[in-house]
């Protein structure tokens, strides 16, 4: 009985290590509307059919 | 040999230009060509075929007044040392060429930084090096290209863009990250087990909830208290209040079984509702960001303009700076942006934009010109009589039907309900506690607080949202854009119909072209047919598109009299083409119409009249809109249409003529006065008064994607005739409102039986209250689907 506590409680370790990683993701898109990702949903799926090129010309 | 222009693809007629192999259709599109070949940017056709566009063969000196930095200052984005941000809206802007091409600017100039394409919004950010390269030089070489910058006034006053709400996505993200995780943690109580309520994981995993539900009520749920509270203190009962009622009861209930170790909580459930509260929100406020429901005459007018000093000298400036007296000159395309009296030239002023008329007006010299039309032809010189703010059709901005900003017209029928609603409930939840307090508090604050958090109108506040969301996309994909969704309800509640004529039941951008006069032999169509390809006069262009397959003959003497007409011959055959003065000068008919007079051979023949085509199935539109609601027509125009006009509309209907803007605008506050509900359609800026003051404006326009005046709605012209099914489907969408109203009573009145009980549990609440909310969405959704399939929308 005494074990299985003790080995239950590794629960609460795992509840904020979870919880912590979901935050990782919430700050991760909280990131990704500030830095105006969703500002032009369209022009993106222009862009990258010809993104070699552009790659390209920034090196040279 | 193909036909069509390697560049722009379009049918190649005139002359065929031959560069490197490839055909062009003008030197224009061979420019734009040579430039990009130039530098190594012909990936520009591999990408789409004929993507270019044809550049109007303008001078760069149009771009001359972005020399004036105190424009620049107010155009650009931001500014440091060395590098200027800009944002250029592109109107020409249509496929992924066009993309690649502007994304590429650097390389056509060095001194441009980096430049990004917004596709949807057609605008372009450039970052350049301005002490390098100038504004206007940058602009030249846009329009070089093919890409030519709108500037207009409305740059100049205002910065601040449409943009998606961020703080309502993110409280969105907020919300619905706690939500997850308080599901997951609640789970085991759910499920009941029982070894999790002895130990200490009962206590810990309730203050995790207490800790994930904070940033859900004192952030996501913000505007929800916040809205209430405004609707207290104006003693106005909104939808909000009751929401807020619940969130507070449900916060305030499961912070103290947490904290007191009595029970779980309802935190799933608070997390939860206002997930779908916001869901409901963001699906309410997508608009079409691509159009502009705001316009005023701002966005139609030029920055700037060219004022000639008494030594002849010419300058650029802004518009603003124009005063009386000043002399200004106005070139081809350009738009008259001030009232003015004509000194020099011919001018041919296009109204379409001001009135629907697609006949351009002749003036000649000393003739007054109202701002807001456009020249046609020569550049003419301009003396103004008055300044920006004070013409004709500017002024009609300083009436207070401008000023009033935002305010809703309507009562929503949510708010209406939500009223009796609240009241309702709040009685049962006192009555319910009453009752309980005669045996024991606990149960009496437990089935309290349980009414308030089960009855918490989540259903009642997405009905309306995702109902009128999905209606919106449904008429936008019959080219009948809503600015927002409360316009629907205010459609559903219209009596009064009211319309513009010119350019809103007739035709914008086509006349109906008829030969009156002595009958014409073959030959002779044949050869007026080449006389009017030749000119480049806007009359001769819609005669010419109008004769059909007649064959081309070579013109030998061609001669044209700028304001008056032209003069050709044909086969030894001479002709007098032109205005009733220049061609038969004798017998003046005074007419009014829009007429081109023939002479041949030094004989009268008869004339070109170009009348006005309506809307096709106008007989029928205008039969069932009269039949249900109260119509009337109102016209800038004489009444010479009338006659004609009683043909497609019944005696009910009343006619007004030589409406100005004013009166169209002052005739819709008479019917408002008289309780009317009014629908104003229009299309040019001369309606924009009454289309603003009416309950709901539309603007009806050939291409939604060109200038509109401000309005609730904007219309395709090719829809016009789905009018009224339009309206009947925004009626049916309210009472699709109230089915879904009484469904989501039902499911109170089962959770309202179990509440009064006491005998609430949490994991009911958390099951019952995404139920009813889901059901609702669906039943909305599906149910205004169907209606659309049932009215072939």
């Amino acid at each position: 009985m005494y074990q299985d506590q003790f080995i239950m409680s590794v629960l609460f370790i795992l509840i904020i290590i979870s919880l912590l990683v979901a935050a990782g993701f919430l700050g991760a898109f909280l990131w990704s509307v500030k830095s105006g990702q969703y500002e032009d949903s369209y022009t993106p799926s222009l862009r990258m059919l010809f993104d070699d090129e552009i790659k390209r010309n920034k090196k040279g | 040999m193909s036909n069509s222009c390697y560049h722009c693809g379009e049918q190649i007629a005139d002359e065929r230009i031959e560069h490197d192999s490839k055909e062009f259709c003008c030197t224009g599109c061979k420019t734009v060509y040579e430039i990009l070949n130039e530098n190594d940017l012909c990936k520009y056709y591999d990408l789409e075929a004929t993507p270019g566009i044809n550049p109007s063969l303008k001078s760069a000196s149009k771009f001359d007044y972005l020399r004036n930095d105190q424009l620049i200052d107010k155009l650009i984005d931001f500014k440091d040392d060395s590098v200027c941000l800009i944002t250029f809206l592109l109107p020409q802007i249509h496929c992924s060429s066009c993309v690649w091409l502007l994304e590429n600017l650097s390389k056509l100039n060095p001194n441009i930084i980096s430049s990004r394409v917004n596709f949807l919004r057609k605008e372009l950010k450039v970052s350049f090096k301005y002490k390098e390269l100038e504004l206007y030089q940058l602009a030249g070489l846009l329009s070089s290209i093919g890409y030519e910058p709108s500037i207009n006034l409305n740059d100049l006053t205002e910065k601040s863009k449409l943009k998606l709400d961020k703080g309502l996505i993110i409280k969105l993200g907020v919300a619905g990250f706690c939500f997850g995780n308080i599901m997951l943690i609640s789970l085991p109580e759910y499920f009941g087990l029982d070894f999790i309520k002895e130990s200490s994981f009962a206590r810990f995993f309730g203050y995790v909830n207490l800790i994930l539900s904070l940033p859900v009520f004192f952030y996501s749920a913000t505007d929800y208290l916040k809205a209430a509270w405004n609707g207290l203190k104006h003693k106005n009962i909104v939808i909000d209040i009751p929401i807020s009622l619940g969130i507070l009861v449900l916060f305030a209930r499961s912070a103290y079984e947490v904290l007191a170790n009595v029970g779980a909580g309802y935190f799933d459930s608070l997390a939860g509702l206002i997930f779908f509260l916001l869901l409901g929100k963001v699906f309410q406020q997508k608009t079409y960001n691509i159009l502009s429901f705001e316009r005023d005459y701002k966005s139609y007018f030029p920055v700037a303009t060219i004022r000639i000093d008494a030594s002849g000298n010419e300058t650029s400036i802004p518009v603003s700076d124009v005063n009386i007296g000043d002399t200004i000159l106005v070139k081809n395309h350009e738009i008259i942006p001030v009232d003015a009296v004509l000194m020099e030239g011919n001018a041919t002023i296009d109204n379409s934009f001001i009135t629907g008329e697609f006949a351009p007006v002749q003036k000649v010299v000393g003739d007054r010109i109202y701002a807001g039309g456009k020249q046609l032809g020569q550049a003419i010189k301009l003396s103004v009589v008055k300044e920006l703010s004070h013409s004709y059709f500017t002024q009609l901005w300083n009436d207070e039907a401008f000023s009033e900003q935002n305010v809703d017209k309507l009562e929503s029928i949510t708010n209406v309900v939500s009223k009796y609603f609240t009241i309702i409930i709040l009685f049962i939840a006192l009555a319910s506690g009453a009752y309980w307090w005669q045996y024991s508090m606990a149960t009496a604050i437990n089935s309290f607080t349980a009414v308030l958090i089960i009855a918490c109108p989540c259903a009642l506040a997405l009905s309306a949202p995702f109902t009128f969301g999905n209606a919106l996309r449904i008429l936008g994909r019959n080219k009948f854009y809503i600015k927002n969704a409360s316009v629907i309800e205010a459609i559903a509640s219209i009596s009064t119909v009211v319309l513009d004529k010119t350019g809103t039941i007739t035709q914008s951008s086509k006349g109906e072209v008829k030969y009156l006069g002595m009958e014409l032999s073959e030959t002779n169509r044949h050869h007026l047919y080449s006389i009017f390809r030749q000119s480049s006069h806007p009359l001769s262009k819609i005669i010419y598109s109008s004769m059909q397959s007649a064959a081309l003959t070579t013109i030998e003497d061609y001669k044209e009299v700028p304001g008056s007409g032209m003069e050709a011959t044909v086969d030894n055959c001479t002709y007098v083409i032109g205005s009733e003065k220049f061609v038969q000068p004798n017998t003046p008919n005074h007419t009014l119409a829009t007429r081109v007079y023939i002479r041949i051979n030094n004989k009268y023949y008869g004339f070109f009249q170009i009348e006005n085509k309506y809307r096709a199935r106008l007989k029928q539109v205008i039969e069932t809109l009269s039949s249900t609601f109260n119509l009337f027509l109102l016209s800038g125009d004489n009444d010479s249409e009338s006659t004609n006009l009683r043909n497609y509309f019944n005696e009910k209907t009343a006619f007004f003529f030589n409406q100005t803007p004013e009166d169209k605008l002052a005739f819709i506050k008479s019917r408002q006065e008289k309780n009317e509900k009014v629908l104003m359609i229009g299309d040019g800026l001369n309606d924009s008064g009454a289309l603003k003051q009416s309950e709901v404006g539309i603007s009806i326009s050939e291409n939604v994607n060109t200038f509109s005046p401000a309005c609730d709605v904007i219309m395709d012209a090719t829809t016009f005739d789905r009018l009224p099914v339009i309206f009947k489907y925004c009626k049916s969408s309210i009472t699709i409102i109230i089915i879904s109203f009484i469904i989501s009573f039902l499911y109170n009145i089962i959770g309202l039986t179990i509440a009064v009980q006491g005998l609430l549990s949490p994991i009911f609440a958390a099951i019952l209250m995404p139920i009813s909310s889901i059901t609702v969405v669906v039943f909305v959704t599906m149910a205004t689907n169907l209606l659309a399939k049932r009215s072939r929308l």
